[in-house]
């Protein structure tokens, strides 16, 4: 087994694909989906973390190249530092993983990087520049 | 059991001063009870850090030669205050540099200004100076460009109308259809979380509520300095509605403070960019309470649970100034992280850092501790719930 966390461009043409269920059909992949944007009518974004065996994987990358699908391997990923940080906890409600967590005994907030869906709640939310994009 | 701080202070330079932080106090006095608590334990360190938009600098550059009389001055492309003598001036934490695109895309991120300034400056970092005037016999110099560097200024110190503020109101948004972007941080539609800004059971007036030992020239930790409460802060109100330990229920007593910015670390002075809103800056403040005699530890004993704050709703009553509140919660629960608001489950985040409230609180401690930071006696007191001042709204006439 082999996870993988890509994220799918689909061009207008594409938003009305059943996509995801040919990954699971076609190719026996298991799917988590991390963050969606997808309206008829204009391009789509998907971010999804994908499980399967190396050569299904493969499969699947391949189909999503033939149909016109981009995909690229998330890159990009929200740097906290704890340096930076005031541990104000602002940041923690709006986390919608509790990636960015308090420990409720000291009050010091943490982050988990396996957690986070770089919805990027946590990089307005934050008055001290401590979490930034990392491309 | 009647202490003194004379007595106090003889005992810190002796090295031999018992001292808690306002957290652990709470746990030596259930253990050992209030009266051998008084009689062991001499000082209880309280700590704060949280923005408080009401700070700000006053600096004294040095003359220029030929002299000038200051009119504008831009400190990093941010505007201060020069309608004092020629080479005074007052950089306010609020104020924004002058091409701040503000809130024109909304929300605005508020990347820099005055705040920013501050913290700059106690980080030993040169600041690009910028001064205009119209000239004068005596100051002939109209225009003026150079760095300025704190090492190099005659003056510098914080002068903070108001900080500290004894409790503090709940933020949440009631309004089914939009996000809005407040002081009191970002808060989602249809009361989807509620934010909070105080050190609760760490805080400094929240530990000594009727204002017993805390008064005008108690000595203070400020941004890491030793500095000075100068005066009861501005919209002072002590006749705030209390419970019967004391403890207001929303905003009361605030502190004026003063101190070197020389002295202070940028680790404790903090600019701050609160997004929809503006600039503020994020002050660390600890204060001693003289442990003189039973009444007054009960006092600074206090628990998260007994503190009470109220709920009010940031999207329509709070800016329209409306009276009411939502609720009432204590700082255990908003510290949890949930709350229950109309019976519905609410997550909670802070904007005052506990965490560093205690670190704050336990520097005092370690300075007392050794002998480096004695005691003051209040010059005189803060005004008491007794008092009758009232806060009073601006009237159009």
């Amino acid at each position: 087994m082999h996870k993988k966390t890509v994220v799918l461009n689909f061009p207008r043409s594409l938003t009305k694909e059943p996509i995801t269920y040919k990954l699971v059909k076609d190719f026996d992949l298991k799917f988590n989906i991390l963050k969606a944007r997808i309206k008829p009518n204009e391009q789509g974004t998907l971010v999804i973390q994908l499980k399967g065996s190396d050569e299904n994987m493969q499969k699947a990358f391949n189909y999503l190249d033939e149909i016109g699908v981009q995909w690229e391997a998330l890159s990009k990923g929200i740097k906290w530092d704890d340096s930076i940080c005031v541990h104000c906890t602002a940041c923690t409600s709006l986390c919608p993983t509790n990636a960015l967590y308090v420990d409720r005994e000291t009050m010091y907030i943490n982050f988990d990087h396996e957690k986070c869906i770089v919805c990027e709640m946590c990089l307005t939310a934050c008055s001290y520049k401590a979490i930034t994009l990392d491309i | 059991m009647v202490k003194t701080i004379a007595e106090i202070n003889e005992k810190i330079r002796k090295g031999t001063a018992v001292v808690f932080n306002a957290e652990e106090i709470i746990d030596v006095v259930k253990e050992e009870g209030l009266k051998k608590a008084a009689e062991k334990v001499d000082v209880v360190t309280t700590g704060t850090f949280g923005p408080m938009c009401s700070s700000g600098a006053f600096i004294n550059t040095g003359h220029t030669k030929p002299r000038m009389k200051f009119q504008k001055v831009w400190l990093n492309n941010v505007e201060a205050y020069t309608g004092i003598a020629a080479v005074d001036l007052y950089i306010g934490a609020t104020q924004l540099t002058d091409d701040d695109p503000e809130n024109k895309i909304f929300p605005g991120k508020f990347s820099y200004g005055g705040a920013h300034v501050i913290e700059d400056l106690i980080a030993g970092k040169d600041i690009p100076f910028r001064a205009t005037s119209y000239g004068t016999d005596c100051y002939p110099l109209k225009e003026f460009e150079t760095y300025i560097n704190i090492e190099n200024l005659n003056e510098a110190y914080l002068f903070n109308p108001r900080n500290a503020y004894q409790n503090y109101a709940v933020a949440v948004n009631m309004n089914s259809n939009r996000t809005i972007y407040t002081y009191m941080g970002i808060l989602h539609p249809n009361c989807a979380n509620a934010n909070y800004c105080s050190a609760g059971q760490l805080s400094p007036l929240l530990n000594d509520p009727l204002y017993k030992t805390i008064g005008i020239g108690t000595k203070i930790f400020i941004g890491g300095a030793q500095g000075f409460i100068a005066w009861q802060g501005t919209q002072f109100n002590p006749t705030q509605e209390r419970l019967a330990n004391g403890i207001p229920v929303s905003g009361a007593g605030t502190l004026a403070t003063i101190g070197d910015m020389k002295q202070m670390s940028p680790e404790w002075i903090r600019g701050t960019s609160i997004v929809g809103y503006g600039v503020s800056l994020t002050v660390g403040i600890g204060v001693p309470i003289p442990v003189l005699n039973e009444e007054i530890l009960q006092y600074a004993a206090v628990k998260d649970e007994d503190i009470i704050a109220r709920i009010f709703d940031y999207s329509e009553d709070y800016p329209n100034g409306k009276p009411g509140y939502i609720g009432e919660v204590n700082y255990k629960e908003l510290k949890s992280g949930q709350i229950t608001i109309n019976g519905k489950e609410v997550p909670t985040a802070g904007l005052s850092s506990y965490a560093k409230a205690k670190e704050i609180a336990n520097k005092l401690k370690e300075q007392i501790t050794s002998g480096e930071f004695e005691l003051t006696e209040a010059v005189a007191k803060l005004p008491s719930p007794e008092s009758g001042l009232k806060v009073k709204p601006l009237l159009l006439r």
